[in-house]
C-alpha cells in the first residue's frame, strides 16, 4: 500500500519536501517535478537533509523539468532516479495512491 | 477500500485567509459530505493555523469561516487529525484551538471531540490508509 | 486504468496545467482512461475563450479543448470557483443577468459533486496546483 508523494516547490521556498519527506513512509515513492526538481540536486545546502530524511523512499525527479531548468543528470544526488512523463504515469499507476504537497 | 466506501483524505496545509485555499477546500468538505464516504480531514504545517480560535476578519474584509468547522459535525465528518508537532513547531497547543465536537448518534447523542491529535509517525498512518488523498 | 485529474492553479502564471496536460496526453498513450478532468481554485481560468496567448506560444485552453475531444475527456469547470472568478456559460450568464459568457469549447460548469464523483469512480486521482 505505497503513496506517489509529488512536490512541486523549490526546498528553499516552502517547507513542502521537507515535510513530505518527513510523512512518507517506507516504500513510498517521493517525485519532485515543476520547481521542485531543485530538490533533488546534490551539493547543495539542503542535500544532506534531503538524502537523510528520504532514507527509506524512493527519490525521483521529472526529467523534462529538470532540463528546462538546467539542471544535469550529473548534478543530482546519487541514488535520485529521473522520469519522463510515460514514467510519472506508470509511478502513478503502481502506487495505491498520489499525495500531493502543494 | 471497506464496504466499497472509500476513504477520502483532505490535506489542509495552508493558512487561512492569505489564500483561498482553506476555504475552498472547506467547500468541497461540505459537499462531499453528501456523499457516501469515510471522511477524514488533516491538519498540519501552516493548516494547524485555520483551527485558532477567535479569528476576527472583520478589519480585512474577508469572510471568517473558522465557525463553519465546527458544524461539520452536523455533515458528520467527525475526524479531524492535527499534527502535534506542526502546533508545537508554531508555538501552539491545543488550548490555541477551537473546540470542535460531534454529537455520536451511536452512544445517545453523547457530545465527543471532533479533533484528534496525533504525532507526525501517526499521521503518516492517517495518510497511508486512504484512497483518494485531496490536497489544496 | 482510470485516472481523475484535478487543476487547482491559473494557466501561465503557474505550470500546474501544463504539467496536467502532458500526464494526461501520456496516461492516454499508455493506454489508460482520463474520463474527467476537474478545474477548482484559479484553474477555472483554463477554460475561458477569451484568452489570446503570443502565438509562438501554446494555447492551454486550445490543448485541453482539442485533447478532450479527441478523447472524450469531460472538462469540468467548478461553478462556485468559477463564479468568483468571472468564468460563465451562456445559461448561467443569462441567470445571473450578465452581458457575456466566456467559457470555451469542451468545457462545462458544474458543481464540486462533479469532483466527489470523479474521486469515487476513478482509479487514481492526480492534483496538480501550486
Amino acid at each position: 500500500m505505497a503513496t506517489l508523494h509529488t512536490v512541486n516547490k523549490s526546498p528553499f521556498a516552502t517547507q513542502a519536501l521537507l515535510s513530505c519527506l518527513g510523512h512518507a513512509k517506507a516504500g513510498d515513492t517521493v517525485l519532485m517535478i515543476e520547481d521542485g526538481v531543485y530538490g533533488g540536486a546534490s551539493g547543495t545546502g539542503l542535500a544532506e537533509a534531503v538524502a537523510g530524511l528520504g532514507g527509506a523512499v524512493t527519490l525521483a525527479v521529472l526529467e523534462p523539468d529538470m532540463k528546462a531548468r538546467g539542471i544535469a543528470a550529473s548534478r543530482l544526488m546519487d541514488g535520485v532516479k529521473t522520469v519522463d512523463y510515460a514514467g510519472f504515469v506508470e509511478l502513478a499507476a503502481s502506487h495505491d495512491r498520489t499525495q500531493a504537497w502543494l | 477500500m471497506t464496504d466499497g466506501v472509500k476513504k477520502f483524505l483532505y490535506v489542509n496545509r495552508k493558512a487561512p485567509y492569505g489564500t483561498i485555499y482553506a476555504l475552498e477546500s472547506l467547500e468541497v468538505v461540505l459537499i462531499g459530505a453528501a456523499f457516501d464516504l469515510d471522511v477524514s480531514l488533516a491538519f498540519l504545517d501552516d493548516g494547524v493555523f485555520q483551527l485558532v480560535k477567535s479569528q476576527d476578519t472583520k478589519e480585512i474584509g474577508v469572510k471568517n469561516f473558522s465557525p463553519t468547522f465546527r458544524a461539520l459535525g452536523d455533515y458528520e465528518v467527525t475526524k479531524l487529525y492535527v499534527e502535534k508537532e506542526s502546533l508545537a513547531e508554531r508555538g501552539l497547543t491545543a488550548e490555541d484551538l477551537q473546540e470542535i465536537t460531534y454529537e455520536d448518534e451511536d452512544d445517545d447523542y453523547a457530545e465527543k471531540p471532533s479533533l484528534i491529535f496525533v504525532s507526525r509517525a501517526e499521521m503518516a498512518d492517517v495518510m497511508g490508509d486512504q484512497d483518494v488523498v485531496l490536497s489544496f | 486504468m482510470k485516472f481523475g485529474i484535478l487543476i487547482s492553479e491559473g494557466p501561465y502564471t503557474h505550470q500546474a496545467s501544463d504539467t496536467a496536460f502532458h500526464f494526461v496526453s501520456a496516461a492516454l498513450a499508455a493506454g489508460h482512461e482520463v474520463p474527467r478532468v476537474f478545474f477548482y481554485h484559479d484553474g477555472v481560468n483554463v477554460g475561458t475563450r477569451l484568452s489570446i496567448p503570443p502565438q509562438d506560444e501554446r494555447n492551454i485552453q486550445q490543448q485541453w479543448t482539442t485533447l478532450a475531444a479527441e478523447h472524450k475527456i469531460d472538462l469540468v469547470i467548478c461553478i462556485a470557483a468559477a463564479q468568483r472568478r468571472g468564468l460563465l456559460d451562456q445559461n448561467e450568464a443569462d441567470r445571473q443577468g450578465k452581458d457575456a459568457s466566456n467559457i470555451a469549447e469542451g468545457f462545462r460548469i458544474s458543481g464540486l459533486g462533479q469532483l466527489i464523483e470523479m474521486g469515487i469512480e476513478t482509479d487514481r486521482l492526480m492534483t496538480f496546483g501550486d
